[in-house]
Parts: C-alpha cells; structure tokens; sequence
C-alpha cells in the first residue's frame, strides 16, 4: 500500500501540471465541435448548460479530494490551482450558458429569477464564492495575502460545493438519484474536514 | 392512418421534426432521462391493448382498441404542446375528440370529472422498478375540459402510429394544459363526481395543481413560466413569451370564468 502510494507520488511528481490544464479543456472543446455539428440531441442549450454546469462541480469535488488525499499519504497537491481554476471556468461558462443561450437575454426574467428562484439564487452564491478565488490563484496573490489568509480566502470553496450541490438537487423535478449523488459526495468531503475535537475532558 | 382529416384547430406554426418528437419525451415509466423512452419503451408489447371504462358511465366495461378506433373520426391536429419545464413544441397528432368515447360509453348525469390510469407493466417499463413516482400515473379532467373539442385522444403522429415513447398506443392531448396533464398509453378511463388523484399533484401539490393550465402570470414556485425555448429552434434562438392557456384562450377561457386562477392553478 505504501509502496503503491510512493510509486504514484513519484508518478505524479514527473507528470508537468500543463497536462492537467489542457486534459481539463478537453471536455470544453469537444462541447463546442458537437454543438457545431448537432450532436447534442433535441434540445442543445439544455444539454450544454448541463454538461458545463456538471463538470464545474466535478472539477470543483476533485480539487476538494486533493487535502484528504494527502492525509492518506497521496500528493497531488501541485493539480489543485488547476482543478479550481478549471471549475470556475466551468462554472463561468455555465452561468454564461444560461444567460445568453437559455435566458436570451432577458434581463428583466433574468433579474427576477435572481432575487425569486432559490436553486437561481443558490448557483448564484456558488460562483460569486469561486470569483475571489479564481482571482487569487496565483503566486503573487498568496504571498500578497500570506499563506494563512489565503487558506481562510479558500475555505469558500466549501461554499461553493454545497450551494452547487443543492443547486443541482432542487431544480430537478422529483428526485432523481444523480444530484443526491453528487450532494452527498460534497457533504462526505466537507465532513472529513470538520476539525474533531482533541480536548480530552476527565 | 392515411387520408386523415385536417382540422381547424391545428396551429400553421411549423411542427418540430419527427427526431424531436421521438427523443426528447419525459415518460418516467421508461426512465429520468429524457432520452431514455426513445432507448427503454421498444419493449412495450401494444397489441392487444383494453380500456378499462368505468365509474359514472351507461356501458361501463373493458372496452378493446379496435372497437374504440372503429369509427371514431380521426383527424390530423397540429398542436402546440408546452412542457412544465418550460420548453416547447408543435406537434402533429393524430387522434380523435374524447367527447367523441365518452359519448359512446355513455356520460351519466351525476358525473363531474374523468380519470385516467397509464399501464403498469414493470416487466416491460423499467421506470416503473423505481419509486421515481407512485405508479400508475394518473391524471385527470373536469368532465367540461374533456368534452372539449380540443381535447384528443391520440393514437399517431405524422400520420403514422403513436411510437412507444409518446404515449402508445392511445394517450390523452390536451393543449392548453402543462404536458404532464396529456396522460400516455392509457388503460382506464373513470367517469367520477369526485376531483380524482392526479400523480404530479400527489407528488407535490404546491408545485403541481390539478388544473395545471399553461398561464404565463403563474410562475411555478421554483423557476418562471413568463416564457419558454421551442425545441429544435436553435442553439442561439432565444426564448419566445408563453401565451394565456398555450395560446388557445379563445377556445377554452370561458371553462374558468370566474375562477381565480392563482389559487386554482
């Protein structure tokens, strides 16, 4: 067990982080070339809003996999700044998605449903949580900021799961299992960092 | 079904392709996903297929679908048909008036509403293996909105038997109503005096009512319904306004005059 965890460490070591940024936009250009070519079935925008909205929340649970990974003893943490980038780009994409191509446009629909509709509201919630993040992702910003302010900055990232996670379950009619599984994935990753106590009381 | 009647009813909007219709359905009892009924409902055996008539009716009985069919005045409507969920399409059915089968089995006096039952049948409709819903689904009308001249019983589209997904081999089309009113492949008709269970409703009845008529000034509790995306309009087309009753308040608004419409959505 050890060993394999040494040899994967050792793998990943070797592995440049570019591939991690050009293996995550592979999934976005394959969208645009198959809504191009009309591959996206009856209704496209909602297959594309989908998709895009579904892999920024995969993204996104990955580069929450990274620090419970390390307790184990497997260190991937170099892929992280790619994984949340990448899901923010998704997420973006996503809200763009529904502005232009589901909404058109309509700003005073899409203003109400701001204010109106909680799952709106709660996607809303998610990628205004990931913007400071996305913004302070690079090396300049962490030093800029210092390592412990940046760690509590990125603790909104759990804010982000959850209320993409609920966004997900809620504007789905009836309760199909797919966003449950995805709610409880979010909800295992964030218990696994609920800090147990150590006091230890007489 | 060749050399079917044409109807004034039919809107002269352009009907969405065949494709469309046929892959883009929601019929739980195949699956969730929308395409899963044009991958699941091939298995679904139509022939022989009985209506179980029943409740407040003269010549109540199981009625089989060639004796239904044999002389009842089918006629091509093209429809607009608007989804909960807020996309839309135009679809050409073929079908007949339900006025005209409930004449035929005999509408007694005291009867106010109709209710219909889908076929459960698990071994041959996978969705039904899940508690997605509480099977059978089930929908119903006041006895008014099904003798409506709008209101079809439809057993094709494009001229051509109903395909499995849609509803086969028989399923109810009702225009101004949200799609999930437009019960699919249906094995029992009731007449009753009692507003009977509908499975959306029963489901979640601040989100679903038992009218469920389209209404633009109704918004579901969780998303508008001000508008909605014609399928198979295009990746950049935009929305279009969703009418008063899908457009055919003219023929159907006085069946609600004085009701208040928010409250009996």
């Amino acid at each position: 067990m050890v060993l394999a965890l040494d040899r994967i460490n050792s793998l990943a070591r070797r592995i440049p982080t570019g591939v991690v940024w050009v293996g995550a936009m592979i999934p976005f250009v394959w969208l645009v070339w198959a809504a191009a070519t009309n591959r996206l079935g009856a209704d496209p925008v909602k297959a594309i809003e989908l998709r895009l909205g579904l892999w920024g929340l995969q993204f996104l649970l990955a580069s929450l996999c990274i620090t419970p990974l390390r307790k184990i003893g497997l260190n991937l943490l170099r892929f992280r700044r790619a994984l949340g980038v990448m899901a923010f780009f998704y997420i973006a994409m996503h809200f763009l998605a529904w502005v232009v191509l589901d909404m058109g446009l309509r700003w005073d629909e899409i203003l109400r449903d701001l204010y109106k509709r909680p799952y709106i509201i709660l996607g809303m919630v998610g990628l205004l949580a990931m913007l400071p993040l996305a913004v302070t992702s690079t090396h300049a910003a962490i030093r800029r900021l210092g390592a412990a302010r940046w760690r509590r900055l990125h603790q909104l990232a759990y804010v982000a799961a959850a209320a993409g996670a609920i966004h997900f379950v809620i504007l789905v009619k009836g309760w199909p299992l797919e966003p449950l599984l995805y709610a409880g994935a979010v909800g295992a990753l964030l218990l696994l960092r609920l800090r147990v106590p150590h006091k230890v009381r007489t | 079904q060749t050399g079917v009647a044409k109807s004034a009813f039919s809107t002269d909007a352009a009907p969405n392709t065949l494709s469309e219709i046929t892959t883009y359905n929601n019929f739980y009892e195949f699956g969730l996903d929308k395409g899963d009924p044009a991958r699941n409902a091939r298995l679904l055996t139509t022939d022989p297929w009985g209506i179980e008539i029943g409740g407040m009716v003269d010549r109540p009985g199981s009625y089989d679908l060639a004796d239904i069919l044999q002389g009842a005045p089918l006629e091509e409507r093209i429809y607009r048909f608007r989804c909960v969920e807020a996309w839309s399409m135009v679809i050409p059915w073929v079908g007949f008036e339900l006025a005209h089968l409930l004449n035929k089995a005999g509408v007694q006096p005291g009867a106010k509403y109709v209710a219909f039952e889908t076929l459960v049948r698990p071994e041959e409709m996978p969705g039904q293996k899940t508690a997605a819903l509480d099977w059978p689904y089930r929908e119903g009308l006041r006895l008014d909105e099904a003798m409506h001249p709008l209101t079809i019983l439809a057993t094709g589209l494009y001229g051509d038997p109903m395909p499995n997904q849609n509803g086969a081999p028989i399923r109810l089309v009702v225009p101004w109503k949200y799609g999930f009113k437009s019960i699919k492949s249906i094995v029992s008709i009731r007449l009753t005096d009692t507003q009977p269970q509908t499975t959306w409703n029963m489901q979640n009845a601040r989100e679903y009512g038992f009218y469920s008529n389209v209404n633009p000034e109704v918004s579901h509790p969780r998303w508008s319904q001000a508008s909605e995306r014609r399928v198979g309009a295009g990746i950049f087309a935009g929305r279009e306004d969703t009418l008063m009753f899908n457009g055919y308040g003219e023929q159907v608004a006085s069946l609600y005059a004085g009701m208040d419409l928010s409250k009996d959505y």
